[in-house]
């Protein structure tokens, strides 16, 4: 689903964000990503989200290439991509659900329908009942939650999360982590950016690690093997 | 959701694309509707500084339009008064009274005259008595000083300016015509000036027209600032360029009209305010000028032009700082 292929990514002459990376996601599986802050996890996302432009190697969304797309291709390449962010970008001048319906106002989807998949994507995510409320009245992970709502309710393929657990208590994290688990065991690729290493060590799945821009490809070990030393 | 769905399908694209087009079509009207309705509330919310944007926009846009009215007022009077015109010829002093009778028949049957009158010099200087005032100081004339007189008037397809003056020519060249006079001459100033102030409304047009975009693009350029975050989300939720730009295009119509609306009011106090002395100057004048104000085609018009200008404010605006806005 997700694919780098010889992927290099430079800012200017002395700083080299990504190195010849390799990797390639299947459908349904979901793997984590970890390194320094620094480390290029956000610039490797970005890549992905095409907010950036990789400097050589070939980046495949979908069996899409996406080096060659030309920028008005670009929303409709993102909405096939869900993404969750640290400081989850919810917007505070509107309710619950209207921030999670707007994946679906951008496809132009009827309004019987939004009304029906924000109701269901926000009933997955435990908050159905504060759809009326506004984000700025939730606690952290409920807005976190509403964030995965809006991520997920228009059914994308592949979803990516930056540090979605970043400003999170353990059991908070532990319950968002269960909910991507869901998501991949329906076909969902995940892609999760963080480096909360214990919670990734817990989940037992494959671990993708940047070191100044190289990619170590592996699983993560339940036991205490270090295999990232911060 | 995910979740909930057995027969999810990974590529959403071939799914959109088996929508029927009547309903995609249905949902994107529907959208519209929605953000041109969104747009309007918006700019109720802070009614003050909408309601200045307005009058701004208003007071500009009611100048150049006000000057063009009265240009239209004006020409509808030199249109009255150019039917009035006639051709007023006096004879050489010498020309007895049978000369000028001949002189009149001859006249009246060339070509775009349809009438001739004769004003003996007696008859003339009776009125000049009675017209002037100097009754009594004419007493002291040894003689009648005035000429017989011909008034000539020409047909009602000849009133031109050009052709008058082709029908002037003519007579001034024929023998025992002293001096041709045309009481156009004014008429024709009050043209010239009628045509510069209509050049000068036009400039002024433009002029205020440039200053309503750029108010309007101004005032998008700040609610581009204050809607960033949103529009940022947009974008990295598949907004196409399109859909972010719909807002703040609907917002640049609202102030538009809004302007419009305002400039068509002030236009119509004004001219309710400036008819009544307006009709008292034309009795004075024996003129049947009145001002009119905006006929339903001008409002009309107005209002489209109002929409427009802010349709292009908005638009310049989001071409050079929404475009930029791109998430990091």
């Amino acid at each position: 689903m997700i694919e780098f292929q010889q992927v290099s990514k430079r800012y200017d002459s002395d700083h080299t964000a990504l190195r010849n990376v390799n990797f390639l996601l299947k459908r349904g599986e979901l793997a984590f990503l970890t390194g320094h802050s620094g480390a290029g996890k956000s610039t490797l996302l970005k890549l992905i989200m095409l907010m950036e432009r990789p400097t050589a190697g070939r980046v495949i969304v979908g069996g899409q290439e996406l080096n060659r797309m030309p920028r008005r291709q670009i929303p409709y390449i993102r909405r096939h991509i869900g993404v969750v962010f640290q400081n989850h970008q919810l917007l505070f001048d509107r309710t619950v659900f209207d921030n999670v319906a707007m994946p679906l106002e951008v496809t132009g989807v009827p309004s019987g329908d939004i009304g029906r998949r924000v109701r269901a994507a926000l009933d997955k995510v435990g908050l159905l009942s504060k759809e009326k409320m506004n984000p700025m009245q939730l606690s952290g992970g409920e807005q976190q939650r509403v964030g995965i709502a809006r991520a997920v309710v228009n059914k994308p393929p592949v979803l990516l999360a930056d540090e979605p657990t970043g400003n999170l208590d353990p059991a908070l994290s532990a319950d968002i982590m269960h909910l991507f688990q869901q998501f991949s065991q329906v076909g969902v690729t995940v892609l999760i950016a963080s480096h909360d290493i214990a919670l990734i060590r817990h989940m037992g799945r494959r671990m993708l690690t940047l070191n100044q821009g190289l990619l170590t490809d592996g699983d993560a070990m339940p036991t205490g093997e270090v295999l990232y030393g911060g | 959701m995910a979740a909930d769905s057995g027969k999810r399908t990974p590529q959403r694209g071939a799914r959109q694309a088996s929508q029927p087009w009547r309903q995609q079509f249905d949902s994107w009207l529907a959208h519209h509707r929605k953000v041109a309705r969104d747009s309007n509330q918006r700019l109720w919310r802070a009614p003050v500084a909408s309601l200045l944007t307005w009058l701004v926009i208003g007071v500009a846009l009611a100048l150049p339009a006000a000057m063009l009215v009265l240009l239209g007022s004006l020409q509808g009077v030199s249109a009255g008064w150019e039917n009035a015109a006639r051709v007023t010829v006096y004879l050489e002093e010498t020309v007895t009274e049978s000369r000028a009778r001949e002189l009149q028949q001859r006249l009246a049957t060339q070509a775009g005259v349809s009438g001739v009158e004769f004003i003996h010099r007696e008859q003339a200087l009776a009125e000049f008595r009675e017209a002037s005032g100097l009754g009594e100081a004419l007493d002291y004339l040894n003689d009648n000083p005035l000429p017989h007189t011909l008034l000539v008037t020409p047909q009602d397809g000849q009133r031109s300016a050009e052709a008058i003056d082709a029908l002037v020519a003519n007579i001034d060249g024929l023998a025992d015509v002293a001096r041709v006079q045309v009481d156009l001459g004014w008429l024709q100033r009050l043209n010239v000036l009628a045509e510069l102030l209509g050049r000068a409304a036009w400039v002024l047009a433009l002029m205020l027209a440039a200053a309503v975009v750029l108010v309007i693009g101004n005032t998008i350029r700040l609610a581009i600032e204050n809607r960033r975050d949103e529009i940022l989300v947009a974008r990295l939720v598949g907004g196409t360029d399109a859909f972010v730009r719909r807002p703040f295009l609907y917002t640049g119509v609202w102030y538009g009209l809004g302007g419009g609306i305002v400039a068509f009011l002030l236009l119509q106090i004004s001219a309710w305010w400036l008819s009544g002395p307006i009709d008292r100057l034309a009795a004075l004048y024996r003129s049947n000028f009145s001002l009119s104000g905006l006929s339903m085609e001008g409002t009309l018009v107005l209002l489209l032009v109002a929409v427009a200008l802010g349709w292009l404010g908005a638009w310049l605006a989001v071409k050079r700082h929404l475009d930029a806005i791109e998430p990091e």
